[in-house]
């Protein structure tokens, strides 16, 4: 049971660092309104699940499946939005970017918060997510925490054959090693960064839906998750998707367990604290991988 | 039984005030014309008051993180002013609201306490959420002589001449709930949860030595998670272990929307694990989910569903001024009652100068407020009943027990 703990906080943390992973990684952009388009997610889902009750409240137990989706196209679509107007002229600044996405996301947050209100929402949750499996008397293993692992695995074979396997995994590769080569030899680099950055966003927005099972959805939601996101892909290595796979799981783990034995403060400070060292001693993260910038 | 001499002494006055009690109390409010009782006379202190108007401020957050929690009590502060207005104002006197927003940031809420007591002159000021902020905007009050109304539970240990505190503070709201738990469910082990902070901390403070010198029970754990925990995964399997008869929790935010959706989908149900909080109301149930609270337990002063004559009245006039599909938990009904005990006071001071309105405040009783009777200490905090209520599927609450008035004791002996 107490193992599930750790593997679900795993799921949780891969799920929210992964868009990060692609964004910071890959791009190294900082966003730090990576946690607001988690947000758009989660509202997107509230929004799916009003009007299933609404309209067609046959159609409940099935929603949640398209939310998923819906989540991901809004997300992908205002990423990209960003992206075109504001990102791209930021490049060759990480600094002003840092500020910029930071502006960014209290704006969100400030329009999210006029929009939907200031309370806190919930989405209508199928039946078949609600309760726990019991595979033995006394271990129940909580049906949303499963949910929220599978669709972990899902996403991230997705986003690995998309990297690794498809041709447009082979161009962001391609701008990431050598942005000027990649563009001599035809590839729109723009175009590529665009649609990362956008794909980024849009695996955020996913996991925001994911996250209305397991936590809340208000304005400011997406910021409960901004740190552990950046802690995960930073320690884990940026650049290094499989970096922040090891990173989330070795964080997860020991959060976990410590958890069992202190109270969650102390957990979280010993954590911090571990991390810390590491990155101390090795710098670069986790895993690191040798690109020429 | 307006007549009062205004050369008595404050002294004579509030005695007087205190025997009158609840008869000028009930509707005789406002019958005082502005033409009776000049600006000069009532205005001793350059107060922002005319012969048809008085100034007060709403000092929240509406923007930042705690705007979540904070939208409520606005609501209800304008929504109490709205229907003084319209019975004719405070001393024949409309009241002009100056709304300044804190903006979750407590250095911004004591410039705004300051702007409004020393650029606007306001009457009075209802405002503050946060424990946080409101101890930053005490020395400005304390130093201009400026009147607060403080509308959320907290955790006591604070008592100012500046200040009226009008929800529970932690002993009214803890040691009910308590003694209730031990004696209808049994309960002998508890398990203590909160957030990180000073209110939560506090709280179980004054739990824990209630539950080993009174109720003569044990603590089996206490555990405290960072502001803004999502994951609780851990802690619900401890408790699972540990098998306690009452989880006792202060969760508050977005942390505790995760942990009781958590909890409902790691197979712990409140049949199961009886549980009582002193965070959750309406508005929480909300963000949470109703089915995910069925059988919680909250104690709180006041909940939306309570079948009194004076809520059925405040119920609906906030449906209609603030829509149909609104909710009201105990904060919000908390700000509902300031601006109708600072109209009481001022009333019996006839005077809107602070110290005035601060020596009549004690004593003053309202029978028939949201949640029943109420009376003013001298301590400036509430004479007040605590209610348990258990969660329904619909986000309301069933009433399951109902306390005596309890007498505020914000600095508890033998709890510190």
């Amino acid at each position: 049971m107490q193992a599930f703990a750790g593997v679900s906080l795993f799921s949780v943390f891969v799920l929210m660092a992964l868009g990060l992973a692609i964004i910071f990684g890959q791009m190294g952009v900082i966003n730090m309104a990576h946690g607001e388009f988690l947000t758009i997610g989660a509202y997107s889902t509230v929004m799916m699940s009003m009007l299933a009750e609404k309209f067609m409240p046959e159609f409940l137990p099935y929603y949640f499946i398209f939310a998923i989706l819906v989540a991901f196209v809004v997300a992908f679509s205002i990423g990209y939005l960003v992206e075109f107007l504001m990102i791209r002229h930021l490049y060759r600044r990480p600094l002003d970017t840092l500020l910029a996405t930071w502006g960014l996301s209290l704006i969100m947050q400030q329009i999210f918060r006029s929009a939907f209100g200031a309370r806190e929402v919930s989405a209508t949750l199928p039946d078949w997510l609600m309760g726990s499996w019991q595979p033995v008397e006394g271990v129940d293993i909580p049906l949303n925490g499963l949910f929220v692992l599978g669709l972990t695995i899902l996403l991230s074979l997705a986003v690995f054959i998309f990297l690794f396997k498809s041709r447009w995994g082979l161009k962001v590769r391609a701008t990431t090693q050598n942005r000027l080569m990649a563009g001599a030899v035809g590839i729109s680099t723009p175009m590529v960064d665009r649609v990362t950055f956008a794909l980024g966003c849009g695996i955020a927005g996913v996991a925001g839906a994911a996250f209305t099972t397991i936590a809340s959805t208000g304005p400011t939601s997406g910021s409960l998750y901004i740190v552990d996101t950046f802690l995960v892909v930073v320690f884990g290595g940026a650049g290094s998707l499989l970096g922040t796979f090891a990173s989330a799981f070795s964080i997860a783990q020991a959060q976990s367990v410590m958890e069992f034995f202190m109270s969650g403060s102390m957990a979280k400070v010993l954590t911090l604290l571990a991390v810390i060292i590491i990155l101390m001693i090795r710098p670069e993260g986790l895993f690191s991988v040798k690109v020429r910038k | 039984m307006y007549f009062l001499d205004k050369a008595r002494d404050a002294l004579k006055r509030k005695r007087l005030v205190a025997a009158l009690g609840a008869s000028m109390l009930l509707g005789a409010v406002s019958t005082v014309s502005a033409a009776t009782l000049p600006t000069a006379q009532v205005n001793t202190t350059g107060l922002a008051i005319t012969d048809s108007t008085v100034k007060v401020g709403i000092l929240h957050s509406t923007t930042g993180t705690m705007a979540i929690s904070e939208t409520g009590s606005v609501e209800a502060e304008k929504l109490a002013i709205d229907q003084i207005n319209a019975m004719g104002g405070i001393l024949g006197r409309k009241i002009e609201i100056i709304q300044e927003d804190g903006a979750s940031d407590w250095p911004t809420f004591a410039e705004k306490a300051k702007k409004l007591l020393e650029k606007d002159q306001v009457a009075a000021v209802f405002g503050c959420w946060t424990s946080a902020s409101r101890k930053a905007v005490l020395p400005v009050f304390e130093n201009d002589n400026g009147l607060l109304y403080y509308p959320t539970f907290y955790e006591g240990l604070e008592e100012s001449k500046n200040v009226f505190y009008t929800g529970q503070e932690a002993t009214q709201q803890i040691l009910a709930g308590l003694d209730w738990a031990s004696k209808e469910l049994g309960a002998k082990t508890f398990y203590l949860v909160g957030s990180d902070y000073i209110w939560p901390r506090t709280s179980m403070k004054i739990a824990r030595k209630h539950i080993e010198n009174v109720l003569k029970g044990t603590v089996v754990g206490e555990e405290y998670y960072p502001l803004g925990s999502t994951q609780f995964g851990s802690l619900i399997n401890k408790i699972k272990l540990k098998k306690p008869d009452l989880v006792f929790g202060a969760v508050v935010g977005g942390s505790n929307v995760a942990w009781f959706k958590q909890l409902n989908a790691a197979g712990l149900t409140f049949k199961k694990q009886p549980m009582l909080t002193i965070s959750v109301t309406e508005d929480e149930v909300l963000g949470i989910g109703g089915e995910n609270v069925e059988g919680l337990y909250s104690s709180m002063m006041y909940f939306q569903s309570l079948d009194l004559p004076g809520n059925k009245k405040f119920v609906d006039a906030f449906k209609t001024k603030w829509g149909a599909d609104s909710v009201i938990g105990d904060v919000t009904e908390s700000g509902y009652l300031g601006p109708w005990l600072w109209l009481r006071a001022v009333e019996a001071a006839k005077s809107f100068d602070v110290d005035k309105v601060v020596a009549a405040s004690p004593g003053i009783e309202w029978e028939d407020s949201p949640h029943g009777y109420l009376k003013v200490d001298k301590n400036h905090h509430l004479w007040m009943k605590t209610r348990i209520g258990e969660w329904q599927k619909d986000g309301q609450v069933k009433i399951v027990y109902e306390s005596d008035v309890i007498k505020p004791d914000p600095f508890p002996a033998g709890y510190q």
